[in-house]
């Protein structure tokens, strides 16, 4: 039994940084024995996921695309864990917030693009805040678990979505469940675009400055919880509720307003799916992305910084990922979804497996250290 | 007939991480004796019962059943050893029926059917047997507290106990149902059950017991014949002899009433009523004591007075105006801006977030104001300041404003949240606790801040459990004793050994 | 006559869209009445389906395919119980591994072994699962009314949806009717109450894992070998969620959790009926309106407005001695 050690004496970059490493190697173990039963080579495939997200620039324009929904979904799942709350409706706030996207820029086109663009972007915030809005009421008024209702919605908003796109805001010219695409003038700069005014030809790639917008929310985002009251008072809930009544924190209006605001940053996605590389609304956009939010959240200990870089991560398997299923052919992109969920299982569920063990180590070694 | 041994403790000892809580108990319980262990709260009386119970392992020790050494490892053992327990927290199932409960784990039978027929035939000739009267096929939500500890001792004789062991049983009972407990237990006693009886209320051990252990801080303080001591010796070796730590304190400099209490009654989450018909007023710069053994009222006293809980009934003043009562109710955040600070009794639960650092801490319930935040947004450099200048001043160790509060220790996370309240100079200063688990250096500091505070005129209300921190620190002394104010006396010439005796439910 | 004929088609379809669901709620059942969360029968069921269909063609028997689908279900549960009961980290984040992992690994592998696109080969006849004919059913389809009954609606069924609808009251009968019933519900609302009565409550929640991970088998294994005759990825389509609004929906009881499963089926056979079908007075249902109302009458229930769902109490918290 390793004895535990002092706390006060485990460095900030072992618990948040050698510890995750470690979760995340231990599942890229797991995930290699998956690879391998699937009859293909592990260390090949992580070569071409390597290959793939960082050897050609467009790989690399597909990796940040990825991680640009990562980040968005990322932050929603995390900023409703700091008041405790398991936000698994990423998928459906993020559908409902691409329809907020839509609304705007497709009826109300006639408006100066920047002020377009700024409307479409609240429209997504607005629409995915009240999908979030609806189970954190529920859970502060009524108790209903916020897991269960946001699950629920899920799957509402997708029968929602479907019916509107079959019957309401369907393109008529078109057979399949789409929307008209909207004007070109509201689309999203791409990257591409931005590389040749810079003289780089490059190829296409989904990459567009929604990329920023991730930026900007996560700068936002870690602002509001570590430097507002309101993000005081949220963490406060969400480590200790009785402490929170006694230093006056109403728990229900901080349960309602972290939904609220996972709910507008799930939203976000829209407007890099929908503004940014479709210009329209497909069936099933958000296409799991909401899901491994919560993964990516979990990875990066639900801070920003850590979000980022899960993302990036993330944005590898996926793009890397594809990479492996086109020149393997026994793996496919659902091999890539297996990785996340052993990435969920190690950094969550038994994130401090071999914590204890880790910690000791390096107390110790630090310790030797010292003495000579 | 010479009694026999039933159950011998010899030299058992039991520490939690550096707290040790049992340290060489040797007692022993003769067969058919009401045994009582009566001690203040953290003696390690409660301790001391769950390892006989086999719920924790002694460190060292033997324990032996009728002569023969038993090493008791887990519940299950003890019961078969004969060892029912009736526990101070009931260990129900509140939607199953009390026939449910009491043959839980010893069903009999994997199928019922038959059996639970039979069960409760056999349940029922047992009632009879001992006069205990309970309807079997009730549900436990819908009986009484008086009730559900019928259902824990019928377990107890279910399983087949010779000792029954009962950890403060009449906490939570009325004078009636009292009563009706001690009957039943005499008539078990007659049985030739023996009887354990855990208190901290010396009435119940004069009435009930025929032996009397005494615990105090983990230790043996004396053991006597109950018919051969009396309330005031047994209150003498509960509170000790140890040196008091008077502090130097002035003549007090008493001003207007500042806080007035009126005949207030305040439930608890299970609608029990916790505080009855309870009256006092404080004036400016005086500390009214609040004694009293935990459980007696203190925590629902201390929620009401602080926004926490509301109060069925009566008025709560300050300065004259209503603070709480028929249509008013104010929160702890309007109370803080009325000047009420609150140093709550369980630090850890109400009044920090370990996992905030130390500067988190410091604004705790203050942070939405100026200079901690200025529309909204945490002002860091403010608060980092404030942070070091209280930690200077009240000596937090290490003085570190970043580290996570949970690595203080006990007596510096206390000193956290007393520097916190105090530094907003209140009116009114509402403490629980103060130093409960604080090392005795952070003691004197903490006591003499206390008087500091009276000094500058604030009206202060000290809860505590310790009657050396009372009879040191207060002006006037009440005692809290089942809810209701027993006993006010001024702070001069008063002895422990007579708050000891109000404290346990001796009123002359 | 016709509506008669109706009436048999849609309550037959609901009997078999029902099936699943029923066992993958009686699953959730074991495993939360005894106070562990169990949102990952999604998973369990998507890799029982993909288990069985492998197995039984690599195998050559379906009843091979059964039993491999209960062995890897069980690993499964004693997974998520080793993350949650031994190891008690978080239940839910546990469970969406889980969930995530399946849907992932079963289409993959299948993919990888079967290079068929994320389905397994089809099962032939010696290899699936096989309607049961009751005896004398030609005779007595002739009788009106009770012999259409009898033909359509009783007789010619899987064997599973026979075993569905026994296995309520068998675990209503083990959880209310014997003594390991008893303590599973007792460690799900009071674990004290459990360990000062000498039991152990780790095992018990084990136990509990155990069955659950043999009833949600039942379900995957009937998606894909008898319902059809191979595993498709992600064939679940949800029912491990929909199973769980309905184990809620019951309050936790198997009687409730059956009703709620008969609605949630009734409400999709009819929907696959009504499909532009136009309803007097109203018009048309939209189709995504009626897949919507299991979702929805979960979340009018969990706000408390169809009478309190009230959880075990215990559910979701490890078990750790109070000092």
């Amino acid at each position: 039994m390793i004895k535990a050690v002092d706390k006060t004496k485990v460095p900030w970059w072992v618990s948040n940084v050698i510890v995750p490493l470690a979760n995340l190697i231990l599942a890229l173990i797991v995930s290699g024995i998956f690879i391998f039963i699937a009859g293909e080579n592990p260390y090949q495939a992580f070569k071409l996921i390597l290959y793939g997200s960082f050897g050609y620039i467009e790989g690399f324009g597909y990796t940040l695309y990825y991680a640009t929904n990562f980040i968005f979904t990322g932050l929603a799942f995390a900023i409703a864990f700091h008041c405790r709350l398991f936000n698994i409706g990423g998928e459906g706030q993020a559908y409902i917030g691409g329809l907020g996207v839509f609304l705007v820029a497709f009826y109300l086109d006639f408006l100066p693009i920047p002020l377009l663009i700024f409307l479409s972007i609240l429209g997504a915030l607005l629409f995915g805040a009240i999908w979030g809005l609806i189970p954190g009421y529920l859970q502060a008024k009524r108790g209903s678990h916020v897991v269960i209702t946001t699950i629920m919605f899920n799957f509402i908003a997708s029968a929602v979505m479907v019916f509107l796109l079959v019957n309401i805001i369907r393109d008529k010219a078109q057979m399949g469940p789409h929307t008209e695409i909207l004007n070109k003038d509201a689309w999203l700069i791409m990257f591409r675009e931005i590389a040749s005014f810079f003289g780089y030809k490059i190829g296409y790639s989904p990459l567009n400055i929604s990329f920023l917008l991730a930026i900007i929310s996560s700068l936002f985002v870690w602002f509001f919880i570590w430097h507002t009251k309101w993000g005081y008072e949220m963490r406060a809930v969400g480590y200790n509720s009785n402490a929170a009544i006694y230093a006056g924190i109403s728990p229900n209006k901080n349960i309602i307003l972290a939904m609220l605001l996972s709910g507008a940053l799930a939203g976000l996605l829209g407007v890099n799916e929908i503004l940014g590389v479709h210009h329209k609304i497909i069936v099933n956009f958000p296409a799991g992305y909401g899901f491994t939010g919560i993964a990516v959240a979990l990875m990066g200990r639900n801070h920003p910084v850590g979000v980022f870089f899960a993302a990036v991560l993330f944005g590898i398997l996926y793009q890397g990922g594809s990479e492996v299923t086109f020149d393997m052919p026994n793996i496919t992109r659902f091999m890539f979804v297996a990785v996340q969920g052993v990435i969920i299982l190690f950094s969550g569920a038994l994130e401090n497996l071999f914590r204890p063990q880790i910690e000791h180590f390096f107390v110790k070694k630090l310790d030797l250290g010292l003495k000579t | 007939m010479v009694s026999q041994p039933i159950l011998e403790l010899q030299d058992i000892n039991k520490s939690f991480g550096h707290v040790q809580a049992n340290k060489n108990i040797s007692i022993t319980v003769n067969k058919g004796d009401i045994h009582g262990i009566v001690g203040e709260n953290g003696a390690g009386k409660s301790t001391l019962m769950s390892i006989v119970f086999g719920y924790y392992q002694a460190d060292s020790g033997i324990i032996k059943i009728n002569g023969k050494q038993i090493e008791i490892k887990s519940p299950h053992q003890s019961i078969l050893c004969g060892i029912g327990m009736v526990h101070q927290h009931f260990m129900l199932v509140e939607n199953f029926t009390v026939l449910e409960n009491i043959i839980l784990g010893f069903e009999g039978e994997f199928v019922f059917g038959k059996k639970l027929k039979e069960a409760k035939r056999n349940l029922e000739e047992l009632c009879e047997s001992y006069n205990l009267k309970v309807d079997l096929d009730a549900t436990i939500s819908d009986l009484s507290v008086g009730y559900r500890q019928r259902v824990e001792i019928l377990k107890a004789l279910y399983r087949k106990a010779e000792i029954l062991i009962l950890d403060e049983p009449t906490g939570v009972l009325t004078p009636q149902e009292v009563d009706e407990l001690f009957k039943i237990l005499r008539s078990l006693n007659d049985e030739g059950k023996t009887i354990i009886l855990i208190t901290h209320k010396l009435n119940e051990i004069i009435a009930l017991t025929n032996k009397v252990t005494v615990m105090r801080q983990g230790k043996i303080a004396g053991e006597k014949f109950t018919q051969k001591t009396s309330t005031e010796e047994l209150a003498e070796m509960m509170v000790g002899r140890s040196v008091l730590l008077r502090v130097e304190k002035k003549e007090a400099n008493i001003g207007d009433v500042i806080l007035e209490v009126r005949n207030i009654s305040v439930k608890d989450d299970l609608d029990v009523e916790r505080v009855k018909n309870v009256s006092f007023e404080i004036k400016g710069g005086e500390i009214l004591g609040l004694a009293g053994v935990t459980g007696n009222g203190q925590t629902e006293l201390l929620e009401a007075l602080t926004g926490i809980r509301g109060i069925e009934s009566g008025e709560i003043k300050l300065e004259g105006n209503t603070i709480s009562g028929k249509n008013i109710f104010l929160n702890p955040r309007d109370l803080r801006e009325k000047e009420i600070a609150h140093v709550p009794e369980d630090r850890q639960r109400m009044g920090l977030v370990t996992e905030f650092n130390a500067s988190e801490n410091t604004i705790f319930g203050y942070h939405h104001k100026r200079p901690f935040s200025n529309s909204s947004i945490l002002k860091r450099s403010n608060i980092y300041d404030h942070t070091i200048k209280i930690m200077k001043e009240y000596d937090v160790r290490p003085q570190s404003p970043f580290l996570k509060t949970s690595n203080f220790s006990g007596g510096n996370q206390q000193k956290i949240i007393l520097s916190r309240e105090l530094s907003t100079d209140p009116k009114v200063l509402i403490i629980g606790q103060p130093t409960r688990g604080v090392d005795i250096g952070a003691i004197e500091f903490i006591h003499q801040r206390i008087i500091d505070m009276r000094e500058k005129g604030v009206a202060i209300l000290l809860v505590s459990v310790e009657l050396e921190e009372i009879l040191s620190l207060s002006d006037r002394i009440v005692v809290m004793y089942d809810g209701s104010l027993v006993g006010e006396r001024t702070n001069q010439d008063v002895t422990d050994k007579e708050i000891g005796l109000l404290m346990a439910g001796i009123t002359n | 006559m016709d509506i008669f004929l109706e009436l048999v088609s849609i309550l037959s379809a609901t009997l078999r869209i029902s099936t699943p669901l029923i066992f993958a709620s009686m699953a959730g059942l074991f495993a939360e009445r005894s106070g562990t969360i169990d949102f990952s029968l999604e998973g369990k069921m998507l890799a029982a389906a993909f288990v069985a269909a492998s197995s039984a063609y690599v195998f050559g028997s379906e009843w091979y395919g059964l039993l491999a689908a209960i062995l890897c279900c069980i690993a499964l549960s004693m997974l998520h119980g080793f993350a949650s009961v031994t190891y008690k980290g978080d239940q839910v984040v546990s469970c969406v591994a889980i969930n995530i992992m399946m849907i992932g690994l079963t289409a993959a592998l299948a993919a990888a072994w079967f290079k068929k696109a994320g389905v397994t080969p089809t099962l032939n006849d010696q290899q699936r699962f096989h309607e049961i004919s009751f005896p004398f059913v030609e005779q007595i389809s002739n009788i009106p009314i009770l012999g259409i009954i009898y033909s359509e609606l009783i007789s010619g069924h899987h064997i599973f949806i026979y075993l569905a609808y026994i296995s309520v009251p068998i675990v209503y009968w083990i959880v209310f009717k014997t003594s390991f019933g008893l303590q599973l519900r007792a460690v799900g609302e009071n674990p004290s109450a459990v360990d000062t009565a000498g039991i152990s409550v780790s095992l018990l929640r084990y136990k509990a894992l155990a069955i659950n991970g043999i009833l949600i088998a039942f379900a995957g294994t009937y998606l894909s070998t008898a319902v059809l005759s191979h595993f498709s990825r992600e064939m679940s389509a949800g029912r491990g969620y929909l199973a769980l609004a309905a184990l809620i929906f019951g309050k936790w009881r198997p009687k409730g959790a059956l009703i709620a499963c008969l609605i949630f089926a009734f409400t999709d056979a009819l929907q696959m009926r009504l499909q532009g079908v136009a309803i007097l007075g109203i018009g048309v249902i939209p189709v995504q309106f009626i897949q919507a109302i299991p979702y929805v009458l979960t979340v009018v229930l969990l706000a408390g407005f169809v009478g309190k769902a009230v959880a075990p109490s215990a559910i979701g918290q490890p078990y750790i001695k109070e000092r």
